[in-house]
């Protein structure tokens, strides 16, 4: 236990960060603390978080990627489109396009950065902008409503209706999110390809000594977020209930930083599925909590704001010293 | 001792390099170089930077393949060029100098790294892991956390993590690049305890040092190269560190003691009871004009610290400095530097000098106040300032314009000193000004120092080598913990009383 404190101080300090604000918000509000409120959260936050593994992936590879939200909005319109083709398609035929259009478009990231030698910020405002123009030039900025019956109809895999009154729902979104949230974790923690990715993020040029494919890590990284962009694409999709071009757009950076605040590190090499996971529910709960105070909607932007920069400012070394039982030095020491 | 048993000769060569030639772009970076190791031994490769000696290293790991007619023979195959994979599988294995290790990883992972390798995806096995680092740890008879991330160890045990992981793939030859260049002595004693105990268990380890003093107390025989060529092999017994630095330079260096009595001579800085809690106490020093304080003591002493206090970037808890007689209180570098104090870094590439950039603005850069005209700065200004400094301080360069990564590093020390004289400063700090610079061009940038010496500079040389402030200052101060625990004049104190105090 104490050396999993010490490994994992983020995640530690931020399920403390959770737990003090939801209780806070359990005294100050009176549906916080429900159940149903606590579900309702997971259903809101399905598609941040599926975004926020994809993205940890390629940030512990040392890379970053601008361009995934737009990404997503357009495999949305390109599943839409294909899906009318194939004749409407259900839910196995529309994650495998819209999960391969994503890869597909992360691969493009992946060339540009390996084979031109273009660093991945730049890279990436690059096809974002690309992938958005493109998108508006042919959309004309109108949105699709008419999808499959299949894609818009709610999917409810268990529900409960709580003494209080409340319900609580288990629905396709929360499914998935697990899923990826799951295979995401295997991936970078139970296979050597994962830490190959952590190797070649915290050290590239002891990577190559080793003879790890660099330009292999670049795909796997950059299609990992794909296939996440793609997969939440169309559940933000099914969600919404519709697809707007822009949408999405702006998303990757909250993304962005909920993954940073969950202790994943610009510059690779570091990052854990449960505190990216954790960093997007910390600013999902705060900005639901701010909702049921009934603070002004045109708040929560600056109030988030302001605590993704006392978050990552007490992180990483500070937490360690605010904590001192977590940072007793290695025996060598 | 095992080790001097296997040196004995007459044993067949684990490692046998014949008629190794490599070109570089019409430079002949090796020449008919031959080498070898006997199995078990230490063997020093010795030379200045530039020698070659990387070039051989990288030619018997397969990074690089030697001309046509080379032949390497290792434990009874022949090879006409190597490749890194051969390499491995036959057990040699390199130790870095940046070491190539993964700092956020975990100290297992680091060790057992070979275990994520592979061309298609498995799952990891964390206890095997483990296990495999466990065993490689335990065969150097060091005990480390596993589990923690390599970052919470200090250097000291990364090296050690390092060789661990040299170790696991069945290492019989392992080359060390400069290990012990960022440890203290007592970590440097305990790696040379660590090579002798491979070295009994069969395993050979090709030594890269500048430190001759502990090449000479490790290594059973020692190769020199010079200028790409083969000098030759020496048995260690019997050599002396004046013998290899000639060897290497194929030049004499009579080192004599350069010290002079300043004591008529007005005091420049004068220092009383400075302390930085935890970094250094009650620290009182003068230095006179013309006069050169040579600072010795091991890492770790303080003696940055107190320089940094000295040039205004570290602020003081208590005590006094006074320049000229005149109380002073830096609230910047800034303040020192436009009071007439000089900081020459001790870490050059990286604070020290903008690489990138021209050596005419790296030059200049902290002096622009002087090549102003009419507000602006004046390219003729700089120009001549700097073709000044240039043959003043004799630094060869090729253009003003060139960028300061192209010379060498005994130039780029010279171009180092040159932009803080260019500050026309009083006092000049010079912060282990050869780390990085070869035995030949040291000689050239004591003769400078000595020379600024005489034309009234007041000098503080602050280097880990002993012999170095030991031969070129006037007075020698030593610190430990923080605090000035001996002082010495070389006239008259021997360079073994000193090196006897530093490093026992």
């Amino acid at each position: 236990m104490r050396s999993f404190v010490r490994t994992h101080a983020t995640e530690v300090s931020l399920l403390a960060v959770i737990i003090a604000i939801s209780a806070v918000l359990s005294v100050s509000t009176a549906n916080f603390f429900s159940l149903g409120n606590a579900f309702d959260l997971l259903n809101i936050s399905s598609v941040n978080i599926i975004f926020a593994v994809g993205l940890l992936v390629v940030l512990i590879a040392g890379g970053i990627d601008i361009s995934f939200a737009v990404a997503a909005s357009v495999v949305q319109y390109g599943t839409a489109i294909a899906l009318g083709w194939i004749g409407g398609g259900g839910w196995i035929s529309g994650l495998l396009i819209a999960g391969s259009l994503g890869i597909l478009l992360g691969a493009i990231n992946a060339f540009l950065i390996h084979r031109f030698r273009v660093i991945s910020i730049v890279a990436t405002i690059s096809t974002f902008n690309i992938y958005f123009g493109l998108l508006m030039f042919f959309t004309k900025g109108v949105s699709i409503y008419d999808l499959p019956d299949w894609l818009t109809d709610r999917v409810i895999l268990f529900e409960h209706e709580m003494p209080d009154g409340t319900w609580i729902e288990i629905t396709l979104p929360v499914l998935v999110m697990v899923l990826c949230v799951i295979a995401t974790w295997v991936l970078i923690t139970r296979t050597t390809t994962g830490r190959q990715l952590y190797a070649f993020g915290d050290n590239p040029e002891g990577a190559r000594r080793f003879g790890i494919n660099i330009g292999a890590m670049q795909f796997i990284a950059f299609g990992w977020l794909g296939l996440m962009a793609g997969i939440g694409g169309l559940i933000q999709a099914h969600y919404a209930q519709e697809v707007v071009p822009n949408a999405l757009y702006g998303r990757e950076l909250d993304v962005l930083a909920a993954v940073v605040l969950g202790g994943a590190r610009l510059g690779g090499g570091k990052g854990s599925v449960l505190g990216c996971v954790l960093g997007v529910l910390l600013i999902s709960i705060t900005q639901n909590g701010l909702n049921l105070m009934g603070v002004s909607p045109f708040a929560f932007k600056m109030i988030i704001g302001a605590i993704i920069l006392v978050a990552i400012t007490l992180s990483n070394s500070r937490i360690e010293r605010l904590l001192p039982f977590v940072s007793q030095k290695g025996a060598g020491r | 001792m095992h080790q001097l048993a296997t040196a004995g000769g007459g044993e067949k060569p684990l490692l046998a390099l014949r008629d190794i030639n490599m070109t570089f772009g019409g430079v002949r970076a090796l020449k008919n170089v031959s080498f070898d190791v006997r199995p078990g031994e230490v063997h020093c490769l010795a030379g200045e930077n530039g020698c070659g000696k990387s070039t051989l290293i990288k030619i018997i790991t397969g990074v690089y393949r030697p001309a046509d007619g080379a032949s390497i023979e290792f434990d009874g195959e022949t090879y006409s060029h190597m490749s890194p994979v051969t390499a491995q599988d036959r057990g040699i294995q390199v130790i870095w100098q940046d070491l190539a290790l993964f700092p956020e990883m975990s100290v297992a992972e680091n060790i057992a790294f070979q275990t994520v390798l592979g061309r298609w995806p498995k799952l990891v096995d964390y206890g095997r892991m483990r296990q495999i680092a466990t065993d490689a740890l335990a065969r150097l008879g060091v005990t480390l956390d596993v589990d923690l991330p390599l970052k919470e160890y200090a250097i000291a045990q990364r090296q050690i993590v390092a060789i661990a992981r040299a170790l696991v793939g069945e290492a019989r030859l392992v080359f060390m690049d400069e290990p012990t260049a960022s440890l203290t002595q007592s970590e440097t004693d305990h790696l040379l305890d660590i090579v002798r105990g491979l070295s009994a268990s069969g395993v050979a380890v090709v030594f890269v040092s500048h430190r001759l003093a502990e090449v000479l107390e490790i290594s059973s025989r020692i190769t020199v190269l010079r200028d790409g060529a083969l000098v030759g092999v020496y048995p260690a017994a019997g050599m002396t560190q004046s013998r290899i630095t000639e060897l290497m330079t194929g030049k004499t260096f009579d080192q004599q003691v350069r010290a002079k009595f300043r004591d008529g001579q007005p005091v420049v800085l004068d220092v009383k009871g400075l302390s930085r809690p935890g970094q250094f106490e009650d620290i009182s020093l003068s230095v006179r004009r013309g006069e050169t304080l040579g600072i010795t003591g091991l890492l770790g002493a303080g003696r940055t610290e107190l320089a940094l206090t000295l040039f205004g970037m570290l602020k003081p808890a208590s005590g006094t400095i006074a320049l000229e007689g005149k109380p002073v209180r830096f609230s910047s570098n800034r303040d020192a530097i436009a009071a007439g104090v000089a900081y020459l870094s001790e870490d050059r590439l990286s604070l020290g000098l903008i690489q990138p950039q021209s050596i005419a603005d790296n030059l200049v850069i902290s002096s622009l106040d002087k090549i102003l005209s009419g507000g602006l700065l004046s390219e003729d200004r700089k120009r001549s300032l700097v073709a000044r400094w240039i043959a003043d301080l004799g630094v060869k360069i090729g253009l003003q314009q060139d960028a300061i990564s192209t010379l060498s590093g005994g130039n780029q020390q010279r171009v180092a000193i040159a932009k803080w004289l260019a500050t026309d400063p009083k006092l000049l700090i010079l912060d282990a000004p050869t780390v990085g610079v070869d035995v030949g061009a040291r000689a050239g940038i004591f003769d400078i120092v000595a020379r600024l010496a005489e034309t009234g500079l007041a000098i503080i040389l602050i280097s880990d080598e002993v012999p170095e402030v030991y031969f070129n200052a006037d007075r020698v101060l030593h610190m430990a913990q923080g605090r000035i625990v001996g002082s010495y004049d070389p006239r008259s104190a021997s360079l073994a009383e000193i090196e006897g105090a530093v490093y026992a």
